[in-house]
């Protein structure tokens, strides 16, 4: 049987101040389940990969068919705790391994 | 061909230049390579070249857009009279259904916005949508409700949102979306927004063609027909003279 299919996703965060791994991924689960809810957010698959405090970059795998839907998500967040927070994907790759050699030094 | 996107709706504070350079960078950043701020009726050439500079220097190209609020339908005439061949893109912001009828009925509108949180106040129905349609009128959708609301308003404007995109596209009436965003931390990638541009079940390929296709006609259409040769669509002057 063929596996689910996967995209990977570079994110960018752009605020002030530092956000650590779990907040960020409290924000973004946040958004999926308030967007499309619990039925919807079980779909979408998704996994913190990495997380680079200091470069603010962040890497998720989710499943190939939503990776609208967490695009949109992500995209709806403007806050993490009381800090202003936009959340910019950089890049989307079918491999981790094709991710990283696309990002090159960035992460 | 690599796609060009374009935010039609930067609210940038003009008389605040660093605010403005921020904004137009940022957009820069984020891939827009078109962007139209909001100006005042008056504006003055002087007043424009900050505004000029900026985007040239973030090697992004400049609309004139105005943004008109009448409040009634002849007053809507009297502006776009005074106003229509001063500007790239005019916006009519529909306060009221007879506002609405007339913008949409009249040729020298681009854009249809309706108040997002006014719901009775949405007049974007089928016989709307036929006359925006015939008069080559645009819906523009911006952004920021979707980013800063919360809550039963942002479900209420969703729904209000996805009926009227659906009636827009039974009608062939292209829909623009813009950010219409003042805070740099809400301005988002062109693809965001088509990925936010779902939530109200416009599809990818019209949501992209909403940040870069839809944008770039009004424009390309404005400035053909402001252009100094121009006598009517297809047909230009070329050569003035004894022999013509």
């Amino acid at each position: 049987m063929k596996g689910v299919r996967r995209r990977y996703l570079a994110l960018q965060l752009d605020c002030e101040g530092a956000v650590d791994s779990q907040e960020f991924m409290n924000a973004v689960w946040s958004a999926v389940l308030k967007l499309f809810g619990e039925y919807g957010a079980s779909k979408t698959g998704l996994v913190l990969i990495d997380f680079d405090v200091e470069r603010r970059f962040a890497i998720v795998r989710v499943a190939n068919a939503a990776v609208d839907t967490v695009r949109a998500a992500i995209a709806s967040i403007t806050n993490i705790g009381n800090r202003q927070v936009a959340v910019h994907v950089v890049m989307v790759s079918g491999t981790l391994k094709a991710l990283r050699r696309k990002m090159g030094n960035s992460f | 061909m690599r796609r060009i996107f374009a935010d039609l709706h930067l609210c940038a504070d003009l008389k605040n230049f660093q605010h403005v350079s921020r904004m137009v960078h940022k957009a820069s950043m984020l891939g827009y390579r078109m962007v139209a701020v909001p100006l005042s009726t008056g504006f003055s050439e002087k007043e424009l070249q900050p505004l000029r500079s900026v985007c040239s220097e973030a090697n992004v190209d400049m609309a004139l857009r105005v943004d008109l609020k009448p409040k009634t339908p002849k007053e809507l005439l009297q502006d776009l009279r005074r106003l229509r061949r001063r500007f790239e893109i005019v916006a009519v912001s529909c306060n009221s259904k007879s506002v609405a009828r007339q913008a949409a009925k009249d040729r020298r509108v681009d854009l249809l916005s309706f108040p997002s949180l006014d719901f009775r106040e949405r007049f974007f129905d089928a016989s709307e949508a036929e006359l925006a349609s015939n008069s080559l009128a645009f819906l523009e959708v911006d952004m920021k409700p979707l980013l800063v609301l919360e809550g039963p308003v942002k479900v209420r404007l969703l729904s209000s949102l996805r009926r009227e995109v659906a009636i827009a596209k039974k009608a062939d009436v292209p829909v623009v979306i813009s950010s219409g965003v003042s805070d740099v931390m809400l301005l988002r990638k062109p693809r965001e927004m088509a990925a936010l541009a779902l939530l109200f079940d416009l599809d990818e390929a019209s949501s992209l063609r909403a940040v870069s296709e839809n944008p770039l006609a009004i424009i390309k259409r404005n400035r053909e027909k402001l252009g100094a040769g121009f006598v009517a669509p297809g047909i230009r002057v070329i050569r003035r003279g004894r022999d013509c």
